[in-house]
């Protein structure tokens, strides 16, 4: 248990997934040097045309396309957050970014009744597990776009 | 490419079965598809065996008889048991040999399956962060077409009330106690808008089917039941399947699709052909979805079609007779050849309760799974 008042250090999910810290974040896919394709995460050759590919980063809004919930916890290991009593179900889709790409993600809603088809969604970085060295854990997720 | 028949089927029953294994249930459906067909094991020429559990399907020729005979083993997602029975019938139709069986088994432990992402190209953070669940996929899937088609929750209770009563009717089903549609709606939700009693449950079985050319099949039985066409597919690049992080924006044609589009042209036959369908019901709206994907109706129809009853045994479209996944469970190697053994018995007309009126010449099965795979059967009379 971490000490009361001492601030968790946070780590990304995975290396090069999103852009991190940053005030707004992207994903970061690849784009083939030759065709253009679009893959998230970044793969090292284009699955279209086997081509090589850089570095692209995805627009971080977007729709969602489709979106369940998970009501029972995912088997853990892998899943790195509480299974039992603690287990929070969430909520997980797919998010059409501008037409370019749709990627599979989690949602920082899990309410049915508060997610709508096609609604708009934009990329967070989210805490939402601790490590075994007591490190939050950050990924990313989409959540709906707030009317001001 | 000669023709190919189906001379014998044997099924183990499918349910949790304590202190058997997998390979103990292969044996068991194989003798009984030997004795179906009136052959012994030492006519066999070949053999292909489907498995997710079991590493080695080939052991069962321990029990069976070793002889040295070539046996592969494969494993292809949910599509594994009509990839065993594609690769029999093409061995056979190719000439390679006269006679070979198809056989599936399988045991699972009871919950959702689980594995490694990383051993299906998907990164760790994918399982590690909750992506990695098949059930995820088929809530997603679901929730748009019924949004995009009109198809009310109505219709999902009704699809598994269906699955349950035809399993009352199979012997061989694991859950054989009907379900009204009440207590299907009333049941834990999984996955938004899926339902607990509206999914399959891994469990265990066994099935084998045996298989000759066609000009020899007389010499066995007198309803040989034909392969028209067998093929198995996997994705194509940005469709949205089971497992993945990225898809493309504008739709892409699942595994399902061309599988079945490649089936009725080899076969040279249509969906208004078919007469008895057996499709991947891993849960309701899957069976929802794939009966427009493999052709029957068109996205939207299966609402009025299902309201109607025309899916049941007695209807217009029979679909999944013998209860399908939902009634009798998914051991993964063994569920395509249930399929086939369900239609076998359909086509030679021996059914009984669960028997579709009107000679059926005609049926059709399909399945659909990890990680974008699908294989479709056609057989006729």
């Amino acid at each position: 248990m971490p000490n009361p008042g001492v601030t968790l250090a946070q780590v990304e999910i995975a290396p090069s997934l999103f852009t991190w810290p940053a005030e707004q974040p992207q994903l970061i896919g690849s784009r083939c040097d030759s065709c253009a394709a679009l893959t998230f995460p970044v793969q090292s050759h284009c699955p279209s045309c086997g081509g090589t590919t850089s570095e692209h980063h995805l627009p971080r809004t977007g729709t969602l396309h489709t979106w369940t919930t998970q009501e029972f916890p995912p088997v853990a290991p892998p899943y790195l957050t509480p299974v039992g009593k603690e287990f929070q179900p969430y909520g997980i889709g797919w998010v059409d970014l501008q037409g370019e790409i749709m990627v599979e993600a989690r949602l920082t809603e899990a309410d049915p009744a508060k997610l709508r088809f096609d609604m708009p969604v934009e990329l967070v970085v989210i805490p939402f597990a601790t490590d075994a060295d007591g490190n939050e854990v950050m990924t990313y997720a989409f959540a709906p776009v707030t009317e001001q | 490419m000669e023709d190919v028949a189906i001379i014998g089927v044997g099924l183990h029953p499918f349910g949790r079965f304590p202190g058997k294994s997998a390979v103990q249930m292969g044996a068991d459906a194989t003798r009984l598809a030997l004795g179906d067909a009136g052959v012994e094991w030492k006519d066999v020429q070949f053999a292909v065996g489907g498995s997710y559990e079991v590493d080695n399907p080939d052991s069962v020729v321990t029990y069976l008889g070793p002889r040295g005979i070539p046996f592969t083993n494969v494993y292809n997602g949910c599509a594994t048991a009509a990839t065993s029975l594609d690769l029999v019938v093409q061995m056979v139709g190719l000439g390679a040999y006269d006679m070979g069986v198809a056989i599936g088994m399988d045991k699972h432990p009871a919950g959702a399956f689980s594995a490694d992402s990383v051993e299906y190209a998907l990164p760790a953070w994918y399982g590690e962060t909750g992506h990695f669940m098949t059930t995820k996929f088929f809530g997603m899937k679901i929730n748009r077409y019924m949004h995009d088609h009109g198809i009310s929750e109505s219709t999902l209770a009704k699809v598994a009330a269906k699955a349950f009563r035809h399993g009352e009717k199979n012997p061989n089903a694991f859950r054989r106690k009907p379900l009204t549609e009440e207590q299907i709606l009333e049941s834990p939700m999984l996955n938004h808008p899926l339902r607990q009693f509206m999914f399959c449950a891994p469990d265990e079985g066994a099935a084998a089917v045996v298989v000759c050319r066609a000009s020899e099949a007389h010499r066995y039985t007198s309803k040989p039941i034909f392969v028209k066409a067998t093929a198995v597919r996997t994705r194509n690049l940005g469709a949205l399947e089971v497992h993945g992080t990225w898809a493309s924006s504008t739709p892409v044609d699942g595994p399902t699709v061309e599988a079945s589009r490649a089936a009725y042209e080899i076969a040279g036959l249509g969906p208004s052909d078919v007469d008895v369908i057996q499709i991947q019901d891993t849960d309701a709206g899957a069976e929802i979805i794939h009966m427009a994907e493999n052709g029957f109706c068109a996205d939207g129809e299966q609402e009025e079609l299902v309201q109607a009853g025309e899916t049941e045994i007695t209807g217009r479209l029979p679909i999944n007779t013998d209860g399908g996944l939902i009634a009798n469970g998914e051991p993964v190697g063994a569920s395509g050849l249930r399929q086939v053994h369900e239609l076998v018995h359909q086509l030679r007309g021996t059914a009984g309760d669960r028997q579709v009126p009107g000679e059926p010449k005609v049926g059709y099965g399909q399945l659909y799974g990890a990680p974008g795979t699908a294989g479709v059967t056609i057989l006729s009379t």
